[in-house]
């Protein structure tokens, strides 16, 4: 077991380089989901504060 | 045929379909990450000249290899976006750039802590596969400040898209770099004919660059939800799926 860590001397380049990669896409998941939220929240919020005929009414350009 | 493909190309049916691949390719994802692990870090056998060293290889060459498929996904993305003029193909666009930001970044860093204990140096500013990808960074963290920075978003998405498309050149060179010119980086991998892999090294390879392409789509696909419903925002099928009264889209909302 300690073997396997040691990685043979070069630990902590080999354990540096899995370890990035792990924190790359645990951030990689979580900036997806908090965007998703986030353009949730701006979209309601965007309806609520629109004008009385709603915003599928206005013919405004987005893209 | 056409009505198919505009049916697969209309946002809501493009919403509801990548929040229905998204989990799936993710959960594949990380099965194909545990078995590429256990093959790699466990199963294969050190190497006989770079020792333990050479594991870094599991993460470092899907990284890369998602750097630069992230950045063909970008620019045929573009290419489709400016010709056809269709907005889902900007907003793929748009929402690989992060993405292939990320892996290309890992690609850097995982190299530097591979280059250290076997050339002896972190960084070495003439080798031309170290240079170039460092240019596909400076790539992508371009055209999303180019993207963000032009408040019109079709004049965004246009300008983005010639920024893409020209840089591919910069992939060409990436993939070319270890053949045209001799340097520290050693050459490919896979599919070398001159050294070949044992399969006991190789299969957990290929088995990562899978999993790692499964979970690049993953995050594409959640990242083109968002994109897709900001661009929509004025749709009525946005409208009723953000205020949660239809039935039909509710699984969306409750996502977030």
């Amino acid at each position: 077991m300690h073997e396997f860590f040691a990685m043979g001397g070069y630990a902590f380049y080999v354990w540096m380089s899995f370890g990035l990669t792990f924190v790359v896409m645990v951030a990689n998941c979580w900036l997806a989901a908090r965007r998703h939220a986030a353009t949730l929240r701006q979209i309601r919020r965007q309806l609520d504060t629109s004008d009385p005929l709603g915003p599928a009414t206005v013919k405004e350009v987005v893209a | 045929m056409w009505k198919w493909f505009h049916q697969l190309a209309s946002p809501p049916h493009i919403y509801r379909l990548a929040g229905f691949w998204a989990p799936w390719m993710l959960a594949l994802a990380l099965i194909g990450v545990g078995v590429g692990l256990y093959g790699g870090l466990i199963k294969a056998p050190a190497d006989y000249q770079q020792g333990d060293a050479f594991r870094i290889i599991y993460v470092h060459v899907p990284s890369a290899y998602l750097s630069l498929l992230g950045y063909v996904i970008m620019a045929v993305a573009s290419v489709i976006g400016l010709i056809w003029r269709m907005k889902l193909a900007h907003a793929v666009a748009v929402s690989a750039a992060p993405i292939g930001a990320s892996f290309t970044f890992l690609a850097l860093a995982t190299g530097s802590l591979w280059g250290k204990p076997m050339w002896g140096t972190w960084w070495e500013w003439s080798d031309p596969r170290m240079m170039t990808e460092l240019i596909l960074l400076f790539l992508y963290l371009g055209y999303m400040t180019l993207h963000s920075a032009i408040e019109d978003r079709t004049r965004a998405d246009r300008a983005g898209a010639v920024l893409a498309i020209v840089g591919v050149v910069n992939v060409v060179i990436v993939h070319y770099s270890v053949e045209w010119w001799s340097s520290l980086h050693q050459g490919q991998t896979v599919m070398n004919e001159d050294a070949v892999m044992p399969a006991s090294m190789l299969t957990p390879l290929l088995i990562m660059i899978v999993s790692f392409s499964l979970f690049f789509g993953a995050v594409l696909f959640a990242r083109l939800r968002s994109e897709v419903l900001l661009r929509e925002r004025n749709a009525r099928w946005v409208k009723r799926l953000v205020t949660g009264d239809a039935s039909s889209l509710s699984k969306g909302a409750q996502h977030a």
